[in-house]
């Protein structure tokens, strides 16, 4: 019919850009939309760097000849990671199942049919901005613990042996554990269910596998995506435990749990109807 | 232009879409038509690529929307309401839009202020009234000015100015020569927007012809008569060959198959008085009843309804 007649903009200045740097930035442009977003992050910052700080000191106020010989300084002081993943957490699996709660979603895979450039995508910019979270809050959480433990006379710094590996593994826990949550959204698309089993494989997984006898606990326990990852953040002064994982091997194990999640993700993603 | 080929949706054991075949031309408002439960989101969802066919196929200016790089230059889609975040700006959510697309920001305010959104740009789209949020949904279709625009229900919700802007909207869109695909489950709604129309019931396609087309082929007229003899007018218009039923309002009769004139001059004949002697024409809105109604009623489809279903 009238074809000609279609103005010339809707073909002539076309898109701009590569197509992932436009769907990052549109990701981006969601999270930081939301005032959710900023409540998670604080709350993760606040639970890693205050709960640390109220542990540390908890424990120099009760110090003893033994309890010092003991402390690992700087581990210790990251100690809130322990609330600050259900926080971190939370926001990785509402950055999914919040589209599909609300419907936006319809709009995202409107916009982008390319479901698994969008989940790329989604998945780049929260790890960066859970990692970047995490790092300003485990920096703050070490200097804060370090500072209550200076009170006592205990000395450490950041060069130490393993003690920026512990600080920044903190941080990087945080966001591959984010990410595994994620996945996790992506995967259930329910808030409440992939809440719940993100609950499981942090709380429930590793109290359930307490109750096995201790020949199977060494065996089971550091395989779990929690302790494996929590490797990463371990010890600095003392020899973990022979049954642990080193550090290293330990966080490339939950980042397989993580990998899998994400392909399984992926792999649905496509064929479901959204 | 839109085109199905024979497209089919199965959820469960339910058949939402069954053997949709149909083109949606450039230049013209095509209303998409049935009543609820027809099958019209459904479809909509299958072209923009969100659900998948069981079989057939739909394309977009040929290709599936799954294979567009970057739709929303070539299609605007409002299709449910809310397909916002509640807790996100209407700015917030058109800008995540026009990123994700490669459109410029500046976009944003232009469709804000083409739909009337230009002052609560800045609030969250949880407050919106649904005739807000079906602005929004129009904005975000037109974000990309697009050739090809397809608008679920979208005069729900709104008031009477806002409904006949999305008329004229719709008509001026059509007029640029897009394709304008709009559904809806009232007939009334289409008969001063539409140029052509694409009517499914049951996931079947019913008619896909124009709209004055539509009116002739659902239902000839038929003459409505007011007497006091009743009974006798029927028995001697039954004796012409006429078919008569009851009336609108039960007292009057409705008679099929002869002209009000014809019935006058039998009236007059037998000396029987007549109050009322109206020829009545269908609106799109009976026609369409009359054609729906067999795929509403979930009875076996008839290729042409009969006209005197009604009666």
């Amino acid at each position: 019919m009238t074809q000609a007649a279609v103005p010339a903009r809707a073909e002539a200045p076309g898109p701009r850009g590569p197509l992932f740097a436009g769907i990052a930035l549109a990701e981006w442009t969601k999270l930081r939309t939301l005032r959710s977003s900023y409540w998670t992050l604080l709350a993760a910052a606040a639970a890693m760097a205050g709960f640390g700080a109220l542990l540390c000191a908890a424990y120099a106020r009760h110090l003893t000849p033994a309890s010092r010989a003991a402390l690992d300084p700087a581990a210790y002081s990251e100690s809130g990671f322990f609330l600050a993943q259900l926080a971190i957490g939370v926001l990785g699996v509402l950055t999914v199942t919040g589209e599909y709660a609300t419907g936006s979603i319809r709009s995202t895979l409107t916009a982008t049919p390319q479901r698994v450039t969008v989940l790329a995508a989604k998945a780049a910019v929260f790890t960066t901005i859970a990692f970047l979270t995490g790092l300003a809050a485990s920096l703050a959480a070490y200097f804060l613990g370090q500072a209550i433990f200076a009170g006592k006379g205990i000395q450490e710094h950041l060069g130490g042996p393993g003690t920026l590996r512990a600080v920044l593994g903190a941080a990087l826990y945080l966001a591959m554990l984010g990410l595994l949550a994620l996945g996790l959204g992506a995967l259930i698309r329910r808030t409440a269910g992939a809440l719940a089993v993100l609950i499981a494989v942090l709380i429930f997984l590793p109290v359930s596998v307490g109750a096995l006898p201790a020949a199977w606990q060494n065996h089971v326990n550091p395989y779990l995506p929690s302790a494996a990852g929590q490797a990463l953040i371990g010890p600095t002064k003392f020899t973990p435990p022979g049954h642990l994982l080193s550090p290293w091997t330990g966080f490339a194990v939950l980042c397989g749990y993580t990998a899998a999640v994400l392909i399984a993700a992926a792999v649905t993603i496509n064929r479901r109807d959204a | 232009m839109i085109a199905a080929r024979g497209l089919t949706k199965r959820y469960g054991p339910a058949l939402a879409v069954d053997g949709l075949t149909f083109d949606v031309l450039p230049g013209r408002v095509t209303g998409f038509l049935g009543p609820n439960g027809a099958g019209k989101s459904t479809t909509m969802r299958l072209i923009v690529g969100l659900d998948r066919p069981t079989a057939g196929t739909v394309t977009v200016d040929g290709r599936p929307y799954r294979g567009l790089r970057r739709p929303l230059w070539q299609v605007g889609a409002m299709l449910e309401a809310s397909a916002v975040h509640p807790g996100r700006s209407a700015a917030g959510h058109l800008l995540a839009l026009a990123h994700a697309s490669g459109i410029q920001a500046h976009r944003v305010d232009e469709v804000l202020g083409l739909t009337g959104l230009g002052k609560v740009a800045g609030k969250r789209a949880g407050g919106f009234s649904l005739g807000m949020t079906q602005r929004l949904g129009i904005a975000a279709a037109l974000l990309g000015d697009p050739a090809v625009l397809l608008l679920d229900e979208p005069v729900n919700g709104l008031d009477p100015d806002g409904v006949a802007w999305i008329r004229g909207l719709l008509r001026s869109l059509a007029a640029e020569g897009r394709t304008v695909l709009v559904s809806s489950h009232l007939m009334s709604e289409m008969e001063n927007t539409a140029d052509h129309l694409i009517v499914i019931g049951r996931g079947r396609l019913i008619a896909d012809t124009s709209v004055e087309e539509f009116t002739r082929r659902a239902s000839g007229g038929w003459v409505e008569v007011h007497s006091p003899e009743t009974s006798r007018l029927a028995q001697l218009l039954g004796e012409q060959g006429a078919a008569v039923g009851a009336g609108s309002d039960g007292e009057s009769l409705a008679v099929r198959g002869i002209s009000a004139a014809a019935v006058g001059d039998l009236a007059a004949r037998h000396q029987i008085a007549l109050h009322q002697l109206v020829t009545r024409r269908p609106s799109l809105e009976e026609a369409f009843m009359a054609l729906t109604g067999d795929a509403a009623d979930y009875r076996p489809h008839r290729a042409a309804a009969a006209p005197g279903a009604r009666t």
